[in-house]
């Protein structure tokens, strides 16, 4: 078979073994219903090599005390490999300093600070923020809360059927009251990539800040803050092969030290006194309390395991893993993909004639295929193409062609208990 | 673990093709909405009550196979009988699905226990539900229920207004 070949060594890429690669994933191991597991439900949270298992057991086990405390061995330790955790995401992005990498719990949490830290600061009554159809919920409702409280205005960027931004009508949005823009770079529900570059560069000539939601994004691909010139530019862990809890929230620095505080607590203060409190210099200032140690450095060991086989490399297998299934699936009858953007993330969302999603999430359980099922935590997405949910498989880096076939296998059976 | 495949058997199936009672009803006297803002399944039932009697009863909507043939032989099973019957069956209905009901215990639910599968299935309860739960509203005058929030019927009693 040509394609499962080609995969084996892309052009210009260093080998990829994808043997190799599944042997580092302890749950792909497992079996589901009697079945092989096919874990497609790589977008909504993604699967942990054993050497970041091993990570957070070995801090766990022998580096563990609060970081940023005590004069103790443990303590001084835990924040070493806490801040080298830091400079490996500063590494991972690209960014220019380790002081503009914010650890939050994850995307939602990055987005809600960033609304509250620069939006309730700078945004008042009559301002504009422009936000896109493709918005996962966690960059909309944000900015509604904002809106609401503000007396601020919501501008929303339309796509078109395959699923892609206008962005006419988005240059069109524009207008002196334009003061923050949210993009997400890649569509959680269809997996359209945006061309936020070219938007960023836009935005920038009219001195609109813009914030990237990168959760869809970053596990696919190479990311460079500088190269974008984003603003803000968000993700989380367990959708890199990290663990849940922790994310990170890349800001630059003239904007985060310009920016109001979003919890207070310990760690975050310079001095207090019931009369006043002096903040922390960033990144201190925006992470109150204690923060979850082991899953931070547990996120660095997944940058390492990824930084290792190359993003590139990950991405070109990606590649070759979507154009085989969008090919496959295109022959189903009665299978229409939702979302085919010129360019895409290995993702794709599909409705089936007279199948509802769940009843088709529940049977490819059966055949020990994950997959998700439902409005993808994008309703307006679902309203554009007229549809209460799809099915949406989407692919990691260890998912192989023979999954893909097992899929499509498992989907006609489907089809023929419903026929 | 449970097999899905006794969940989609061919009673299930041949409702969801060929749904009893699907559509609207002229002589209506009761109507509610049901809906699930997890998935979009929403559902019309329209009853036409008299002398406590469920004299017809019709329902509509879009939904996933299991709700589509959980309302259609729903609708079957109480045409005919009185309303304090079919709050029985709901609260039969909704034990079973939840694995609070034993199934060779004396309930009234006969077919519809082949719904009993669902309550391996936490995440489809509610699509198994959603009719009964419409039902109940429309008997009780309730123009439109959800299952969530509030309205969650895994923690609002039904059955027993």
């Amino acid at each position: 078979m040509k394609l499962a070949e080609s995969l084996l060594k892309s052009p210009g890429t260093p080998m990829f073994n994808i043997e190799q690669i599944r042997s580092d994933f302890p749950i792909l191991k497992l079996k589901i219903n009697g079945k092989p597991l096919v874990y497609f439900d790589n977008a909504a949270s993604s699967q942990m090599p054993q050497s970041v298992i091993d990570r957070m057991i070995r801090y766990q086990t022998t580096q563990h005390a609060n970081i940023n405390r005590a004069v103790h061995y443990l303590s001084e330790t835990a924040t070493e490999e806490y801040e080298k955790s830091r400079n490996k995401l500063k590494c991972f992005i690209n960014a220019s300093e380790d002081r503009e990498v914010i650890f939050t719990s994850g995307t939602t949490e990055a987005i809600n600070l960033v609304a509250h830290g620069y939006g309730r600061k700078f945004i008042s009554s009559g301002d504009e923020i422009i936000l896109t159809t493709l918005e996962h919920h966690s960059n909309i409702v944000p900015w509604q809360m904002l809106a609401e409280e503000k007396g601020a205005r919501i501008r929303v960027v339309p796509i078109n059927n395959a699923g892609e931004l206008l962005i006419d009508e988005y240059e069109q949005l524009f207008n002196k009251h334009t003061k923050f823009v949210g993009i997400t770079h890649v569509s959680n529900a269809l997996g359209t990539i945006n061309p936020i570059k070219q938007m960023i560069e836009f935005a920038h000539a009219r001195n609109v800040p813009v914030l990237v939601d990168g959760a869809q994004a970053a596990p696919h691909m190479k990311i460079d803050v500088q190269d974008l010139d984003c603003d803000f530019y968000a993700f989380s862990g367990h959708k890199l092969c990290g663990p849940t809890g922790i994310g990170i929230l890349y800001g630059k620095a003239f904007l985060l030290e310009h920016m109001q505080p979003f919890k207070g607590g310990g760690d975050m203060i310079a001095s207090v006194t019931f009369e006043k409190t002096t903040y922390n210099t960033i990144p201190h200032k925006f992470e109150a309390g204690t923060p979850p140690i082991a899953a931070a450095i547990g996120f660095g060991a997944a940058i390492d395991y990824l930084s290792e086989i190359d993003m590139s490399v990950i991405e070109a297998h990606e590649h070759d893993l979507i154009d085989y299934a969008t090919e496959k699936i295109s022959l189903i009858p009665g299978l229409r993909i939702i979302g085919d953007a010129t360019k895409k993330v290995a993702v794709l969302s599909f409705a089936i004639d007279k199948i509802h999603p769940h009843d088709i999430g529940t049977l490819l359980n059966q055949e020990g295929i994950a997959v998700r099922t439902g409005h993808h935590c994008a309703q307006p997405v679902m309203r554009h193409f007229k549809v209460p949910a799809t099915t949406r498989a989407s692919f990691s880096f260890y998912n192989s062609m023979s999954e893909i076939d097992a899929l499509i296998s498992a989907i006609q059976k489907v089809q023929k208990i419903f026929s | 673990m449970m097999n899905t495949k006794s969940l989609y058997q061919e009673v299930v199936l041949d409702h969801n093709r060929n749904p009893r009672n699907y559509g609207s009803l002229d002589n209506a006297n009761r109507s509610a909405d049901g809906h699930n803002p997890l998935c979009g399944d929403h559902l019309n039932i329209k009853i036409n009550l008299s002398k406590g009697y469920i004299n017809d009863i019709s329902f509509q909507g879009e939904s996933c196979a299991i709700c589509k043939a959980s309302a259609s032989m729903m609708t079957a099973k109480v045409k005919g009988k009185t309303q304090e019957e079919a709050e029985t069956l709901i609260q039969e209905f909704r034990e079973m699905t939840i694995g609070k009901l034993e199934l060779d215990s004396n309930h009234h639910l006969g077919h519809l226990t082949v719904f009993s599968g669902v309550r391996d299935l936490p995440t489809r309860v509610k699509c198994a539900i959603l009719p009964w739960h419409t039902l109940h509203a429309a008997l009780n005058s309730v123009a439109t229920v959800s299952t969530e929030a509030g309205n969650d019927p895994m923690h609002v009693s039904i059955g027993n207004a």
